[in-house]
């Protein structure tokens, strides 16, 4: 195996020491400690792939996994990858050196939160630099499972286990969708290699099954990155603790369905559709996300909705840097690529500064106790580090200098402009509408900053309204976020540092080989279009915010049944009632009806593929003549089993159906099969004494029993199943389709070194038939366990009461 | 059942010894006669089977403390393990090998990596069998009471 899938499995062997490490060291060390090693040796591995990334080289590996299906695990690092693997690791890192002090030693189950975090990560490590679209599926939804845990770590809480139950209904049908379109793209390119899809990219534009697939993995993404209306599940997964809530669902996994988005471009971008879905579904949710958010006094939930509303921004620059495949003119392909490049600028820029708010308001919660907006205030006075920290983190969300968002919004607002200004795709009639939303929504996105930072740290400082006395938090906390605030002020004044090492290749990875180098990074470029629309953001959004008292009851006059979440939740309960009543008419507690339908799907299912495929037959020119002990055997067989069928008395039917098994156990002898006779008299032994202790439970037979109707479809259901086995066993003699095996049984001794055929076919040639036997064996006598003993404990339930 | 029943008590002790020989027997010849490791499992369960039918419950579990759960995951286990220590030498899973050894006491003997997949056979069968028979007459004294 090579060395580098081996690191990327790191996070999965962490898994496996956790729980050892939480038995020896806690409560004395707090086991994070331990696990912080495993994103920081990952984060300084991929960090030493950087030079050869940016020289323009894709290292590829590859190892086998189930090669007689093609999966291969195939990890391309380019710099799309590079760059998520680097912010997987390096968030990882800070988060957990952060959660080291956020989480209690003695309150929190510390090894089931470490674990479902490694699982997390290396599942989205899995993601992010799979090549095979099965595997990227398998890793896809393993980060939907890892975020369903840690959403209902406190699953104590309703509210927890509803919000996790929501992230996974949503994210996961999302994923199926996904599914069948990753399905359909690999039918129609005939590879499931995303690197041979994309290079024969356009050879499947005109395929029927282009479209779908295009709309399926969109669905998919769209629910994984919260785009509208798939964002309702995000707001309620910040019932995850805090450090989650920063790394997860802000800064890496709802990131995925962007990745995603970014590594098909392409194959889908340059046309009409994936332009209009892209950018369309990232501009409403931009402006649905900001709206929603400044009506939040919890946060979280503020933080959550403007995590929808930025994941918006992206998906929208990332639909625009699509257009970038429209083009032959390299003028205008490269003005679209610069989007892109935005988009992805915006990405970093979103993952470090939202990082850090999320931090803020975990030291806030950890504080204070609580997150309304309504009670804090002036925390100024007492976390004067925190503040500066949300300080940094809000202002480069809204866009200001000198933080790094300043620069990926400008580069948005240029990037709406010039969509608007060009004439395909009916944007010359709609494409006002993207500077149009871009402006509102940064007004919005203006407002809840102000918000975010003044009501929770500006005002009168009230110490009576909390519990507890409030102080700085411990360094640990105040490190990673100080880290995060200081990252982005750098980048706003070295944007270039990142932006050549990291950024351009993972912005090429989405464009066309042929633009350039996405021009410069700068601050300042005159008195540009951009810069107006920023200088009118600010103006509009400081007379918004002063006058927020007089405007935001307008938000109560929104009616509650037209929600998306009321519209969920009507879903969700027709949809549980639906599958109830379809599932009382077929799941009726009776095990006569449960065995009716196996036998008749054998019937039909088996006879009529027997029937279908025209391989009714027999001959009979082979077989051995029938002798006078054989005849005596069969007929008494015969006779023991309609003895069983008609007697009234179940001991008899007991004893007549152990005398049709011993009788084929003398079948066996006469044809010389000692060890078949072996097996089958033991087993008929002990069958015999299971029957004889379930005797016990069961009750008289019943006059109902005797009625016609039911007699007659037992006969019928025993008759069809008789006849189809016979019939089987008839033809199965008749075709000669595959090689006969007799070689093997031959040189059985040479082969396995057993004398036995027997044996050496049980333990040898089919032990993997044997293997699984004996599994579905002990499953099956575990089931029995678990039946009896449920049953056991409702009837003591039922004694009791 | 009955609790104290002396001739079935020593009819059983008996029997059972003879029963596990038996099954041993049919467990060993495998490889060349009839036998292997389902069918002496299912000897020995019945063995066993015999032992709960003449003792009551209690007794026997004081006497053979064992969880028969345990013993069926064990089973599994040892047979998983098997095939797959073939792929350490590179050989796919499940590969069986075999050879001739020169024992002190039993002379050249064949001994076969086949045994041990077949041992974990019958331990998964001794397990499941008694375990089924086991939770089922449970039921049936809670049943009683």
């Amino acid at each position: 195996m090579h060395f580098f899938l081996f690191l990327l499995g790191i996070p999965f062997l962490f898994i496996l020491l956790v729980p050892i490490l939480y038995k020896l060291f806690n409560p004395r060390v707090h086991i994070g400690w331990f696990v912080l090693a495993a994103p920081v040796i990952l984060f300084v591995h991929l960090f030493r792939f950087l030079p050869e990334v940016r020289s323009g080289s894709v290292p590829v590996f590859t190892v086998p996994w189930i090669p007689s299906l093609g999966m291969n695990l195939t990890a391309t690092v380019d710099g799309l990858s590079l760059l998520f693997g680097l912010l997987i690791t390096g968030m990882g890192a800070l988060v957990i050196l952060y959660s080291v002090y956020y989480m209690s030693k003695t309150r929190d189950a510390l090894h089931n939160f470490y674990v479902y975090l490694l699982l997390f990560m290396g599942a989205m490590l899995g993601v992010v630099f799979s090549d095979h679209l099965l595997v990227l599926y398998v890793f896809w939804e393993l980060t939907s499972i890892a975020s369903f845990l840690l959403i209902a770590f406190w699953y104590e809480r309703k509210t927890s286990r509803a919000g996790a139950l929501k992230a996974l209904l949503i994210t996961v049908s999302g994923g199926f969708s996904m599914l069948a379109g990753f399905i359909i793209l690999g039918m129609i390119s005939g590879t499931a290699s995303i690197r041979e899809i994309i290079a024969q990219a356009g050879e499947l534009r005109g395929d029927p099954l282009f479209v779908p697939a295009m709309v399926l993995i969109l669905i998919g993404a769209f629910a994984k990155s919260a785009q509208f209306p798939f964002s309702i599940w995000l707001p309620d997964a910040m019932e995850a603790p805090t450090p989650i809530s920063a790394y997860l669902h802000s800064a890496t996994m709802v990131k995925a369905g962007l990745y995603l988005v970014a590594r098909l471009t392409p194959v889908f971008g340059g046309t009409a559709l994936w332009f209009w879905l892209v950018s369309g579904a990232g501009i409403v949710t931009l402006l649905y996300g900001s709206i929603t958010a400044v009506k939040q006094a919890d946060l979280k939930a503020l933080l959550a909705y403007s995590t929808v509303s930025q994941l918006g921004l992206i998906m929208s620059l990332l639909g625009i840097g699509s257009l970038a495949w429209l083009y032959e003119n390299e003028a205008l392909a490269s003005a679209f690529a610069v989007a892109m490049f935005a988009g992805i600028f915006h990405l970093f820029n979103h993952s470090v500064f939202k990082g850090s708010l999320f931090m803020t308001v975990g030291i806030i919660d950890h504080e204070t106790g609580t997150r309304d907006i309504r009670r804090l205030g002036g925390l100024i006075n007492v976390m004067p580090v925190t503040f500066t920290v949300a300080l940094i983190g809000a202002f480069s969300m809204a866009g200001l200098p000198p933080f790094g968002g300043f620069l990926s919004k400008e580069m948005f607002f240029e990037g709406t402009l010039k969509t608007s200004a060009v004439a395909d795709f009916g944007l010359d009639a709609f494409g006002a509408v993207f500077p149009a939303f871009a402006l509102a929504a940064s007004v919005f996105t203006f407002v809840y900053c102000m918000i975010f930072v003044f009501k929770t740290f500006a005002g009168k400082y009230r110490p009576e309204t909390f519990k507890r006395k409030i102080h700085e938090a411990p360094p640990g906390m105040l490190i990673p976020a100080l880290l995060l605030a200081a990252v982005t002020v750098l980048v706003f004044f070295f944007p270039d540092v990142p932006a050549e090492w990291i950024l351009r290749p993972a912005a090429l990875a989405a464009v066309p080989a042929s633009v350039g180098r996405f021009g410069e990074i700068s601050a300042w470029h005159g008195f540009s279009p951009p810069l107006l629309m920023t200088a009118g953001v600010v103006l509009a959004g400081v007379l918004l915010y002063r006058t927020l008292e007089k405007w935001s009851p307008l938000y109560r006059h929104y009616p509650q049944k037209f929600t998306l979440n009321a519209i969920y939740v009507w879903m969700l309960e027709q949809y549980e009632s639906l599958s109830r009543t379809l599932t009382d008419r077929y799941m009726t507690g009776s095990a006569r009806h449960y065995l009716m339908y196996i036998f008749f799907f054998f019937i039909l299912g088996v006879g009529g593929f027997l029937l279908a495929s025209g391989g009714l037959g027999a001959d009979l020119a082979n077989d051995a003549p029938i002798g006078l002990f054989d005849a005596v055997v069969v007929v008494s067989i015969i006779l023991a089993a309609l003895t069983a069928a008609m007697t009234n008395n179940r001991i008899t039917a007991i004893v007549a159906l152990s005398v049709a098994g011993y009788m084929v156990v003398i079948l066996f002898v006469i044809f010389r099969a000692p060890d078949l006779a072996l097996t089958q008299m033991v087993v008929e032994t002990v069958t015999t004494v299971l029957f004889l202790l379930c005797f016990y439970h069961l009750p008289q037979l019943e006059k109902r029993m005797e009625k016609p109707k039911f007699k007659l479809t037992n006969f019928l259901t025993a008759a069809g199943v008789g006849l189809v086995v016979t019939l089987f066993t008839l033809a199965a003699f008749d075709h000669k389709l595959f090689k006969p095996i007799t070689a093997f049984f031959e040189n059985s001794y040479e082969l396995a070194g057993a004398k036995n055929i027997v044996n050496a076919i049980i333990v040898d040639f089919r032990g993997f038939d044997t293997l699984l036997e004996i599994s579905v064996l002990t499953a099956a006598g575990l089931g029995v366990y678990t039946l009896v003993r449920l049953g056991m404990k409702r009837r003591d339930a039922d004694e009791t009461e | 059942m009955k609790p104290n029943d002396v001739i079935l008590h020593m009819a059983a002790k008996i029997a059972v010894i003879i029963i596990f020989t038996f099954a041993i027997y049919l467990f060993m010849s495998g490889h060349h006669h009839p036998g292997g490791g389902f069918i002496g499992g299912l000897t020995f369960s019945s063995g066993i089977v015999l032992l709960y039918l003449a003792f009551d419950i209690e007794s026997i579990r004081k006497n053979l403390p064992v969880d028969f759960k345990k013993v069926a995951a064990f089973g599994i286990i040892l047979s998983i393990l098997t095939g797959a220590y073939a792929m350490l030498s590179g050989e796919p899973f499940l590969t069986q090998t075999f050879g001739k050894v020169d024992l002190p006491i039993f002379g050249e003997t064949e001994l076969a990596s086949a045994v041990l997949f077949d041992t974990g056979v019958a331990l998964a069968v001794i397990g499941t069998a008694v375990n089924i028979i086991l939770s089922i007459s449970e039921d049936q004294k809670s049943w009683k009471r």
